[in-house]
């Protein structure tokens, strides 16, 4: 056996015993960056498969939540850190290697696209706002060219909104160091569950009947991608190395089992997959506001599940006090 | 780059935790923080065992992955050396260099919020001294020096014994090596 303890105390706060420095406020912003990026990708699609008809609000109004849930994740992001009033060093400059500093800089690009995208529709969508645009010249004149261009800006919006949902995954996917993250396929994974909540939160809220069957089987096909990417993810690890090994112990049968399996995998994914499979044939009509519901809450407790046990994941091992039954393991 | 390397030669280690000591006294580190710490290893079955004492710190590595998922560049190689340090005013605490390190070698430095570390004393190095644990280690266990120089004391320790360093396959090239 082999044992390693600490002689000198180290209780390094956020550290020992093991590594604690990300809670909720970073699951959370992954979890509205994720939506962000859905929302902007949706809003295109629809414009550029001119389905305004079929589905009016995706069309005109969604994109509207674009900028207002990126700020409120930006806003929980900014609660975890440490040092706040140095926030606006992410902006003097740029670090090529790291995702954090691309994250940091394709935020500050997101605004003005989504933004962009708002204003190609606002007289439809939000006709008690625009006159307080129309109201100027150069405001008539934004808000003309934005219509007109309304494509371009469109597809100007859909690789904005994928490179800002990849790059959630591969913020953490990019740590080496914990081995749980370690893995190319969270970078697609986070994306396609970043579109499968956004168009949940699309069959949620939109009131036209053929905007909300839409919008379930774009879900329903996402859903199926995320199963897929999962089971991928864990055949990456399971074939990784021991460090990697270990990690995914904490969801087989380890202490993050059952919210993995049963909150995420069970609630989050196959739940309202089989619910949206019964709603596009008509059936479970009622309870259809609950299948959304689920793939939101699933899309954040998968974040906070990663962000838990990617942290608990690691290199070294220490005992950090004193252990008597480890006199035992040496007599074993 | 400039190699700095500490070897510390765990067959002459007490773990006595001297070094531990001069390290919050010369860098005024903060109660209940720490920059470096002793590991006591056992390993066998009673009764042959082996016990390996080992004071570990940052290892400032030559490709160090804290220095490469900073987002600001406040974590930095010090002067064209393997030296990592953070400019607290470059840091948001964002925390990111913390779950970047493998060895767990960093840490929040409360209550002002930015990223603290090992220096190797670069302070002291700039001016020709050894960091000051090596200089107050009792048994001198302790070696500090330039690994470019193959006449420095750690070249020739390194030439001579049995050595490791942590965790290797981690590819981060660790620049703290202890004798064996």
């Amino acid at each position: 056996m082999k044992e390693e303890l600490f002689v000198t105390a180290r209780s390094n706060a956020l550290i020992d015993p093991s590594l604690h420095i990300w809670t909720w406020e970073v699951a959370m912003y992954l979890f509205l960056g994720g939506l962000t990026a859905g929302i902007m990708v949706f809003a295109a699609t629809i414009a550029l498969l001119k389905k305004d008809e079929e589905a009016p609000f995706a069309a005109t109004k969604l994109a509207l939540l674009a900028p207002v849930v990126l700020s409120l994740g930006m806003t929980t992001l900014f609660l975890d850190l440490e040092h706040k009033l140095y926030v606006f060093r992410f902006y003097t400059s740029f670090q090529v290697l790291s995702p954090m500093s691309w994250g940091a800089w394709i935020l500050i690009v997101i605004y003005p696209v989504s933004i962009l995208q708002i204003l190609s529709t606002l007289r439809s969508g939000y006709p008690q706002a625009s006159p307080y645009v129309d109201r100027f010249a150069i405001g008539r004149q934004v808000l003309d060219w934005c219509e007109a261009n309304r494509r371009q800006i469109a597809m100007t919006a859909i690789p904005f909104g994928i490179a800002l949902g990849i790059y959630t995954g591969i913020l953490l996917s990019a740590f080496s160091a914990r081995p749980f993250w370690n893995s190319g396929v969270l970078g697609p994974l986070f994306l396609v569950s970043g579109l499968s909540t956004a168009a949940a939160l699309v069959a949620l809220v939109a009131r036209k009947h053929s905007e909300k069957v839409l919008f379930t089987r774009f879900d329903l096909g996402l859903i199926a991608a995320e199963v897929a990417l999962v089971a991928l993810f864990i055949i990456n690890l399971a074939s990784g190395t021991e460090q990697q090994l270990t990690a995914l112990d904490s969801i087989m049968g380890g202490p993050y089992a059952l919210v993995f399996w049963v909150l995420f995998v069970g609630v989050g994914l196959l739940i309202p997959l089989v619910l949206e499979l019964l709603e596009i044939r008509g059936l479970a009509r009622r309870v259809a506001i609950v299948a959304p519901v689920l793939v939101l809450l699933g899309g954040y407790v998968l974040r906070q599940v990663l962000i838990d046990i990617g942290q608990e994941s690691n290199w070294t091992k220490y005992d950090t006090q004193y252990n008597a039954e480890l006199l035992q393991r040496l007599r074993d | 780059m400039t190699r700095f390397a500490m070897v510390i030669d765990t067959k002459t280690c007490i773990g006595c935790g001297d070094c531990v000591v001069a390290c919050k006294t010369e860098n005024r580190v903060p109660d209940g923080l720490n920059r470096d710490w002793i590991v006591e290893a056992t390993q066998g079955k009673y009764p042959q065992l082996t016990t390996e004492f080992r004071s570990e710190r940052c290892n400032h590595c030559s490709n160090a992955t804290c220095v490469t998922l900073c987002p600001t560049g406040a974590s930095h190689h010090w002067a064209g050396t393997n030296i990592v340090l953070v400019d607290p005013d470059m840091c948001t605490g964002c925390k990111a260099c913390i779950a970047a390190c493998p060895y767990d070698a960093r840490l929040v430095m409360h209550p002002d919020g930015y990223i603290d570390k090992c220096t190797f004393c670069h302070h002291r190095v700039g001016e020709g001294l050894d960091p000051a644990c090596v200089s107050s280690c009792p048994t001198r266990c302790m070696h500090f020096g330039s690994l470019d120089e193959p006449s420095s004391e750690v070249s020739r320790l390194l030439k001579t014994r049995e050595y490791k360093v942590l965790s290797p396959e981690t590819g981060n090239e660790p620049n703290v090596y202890y004798l064996i």
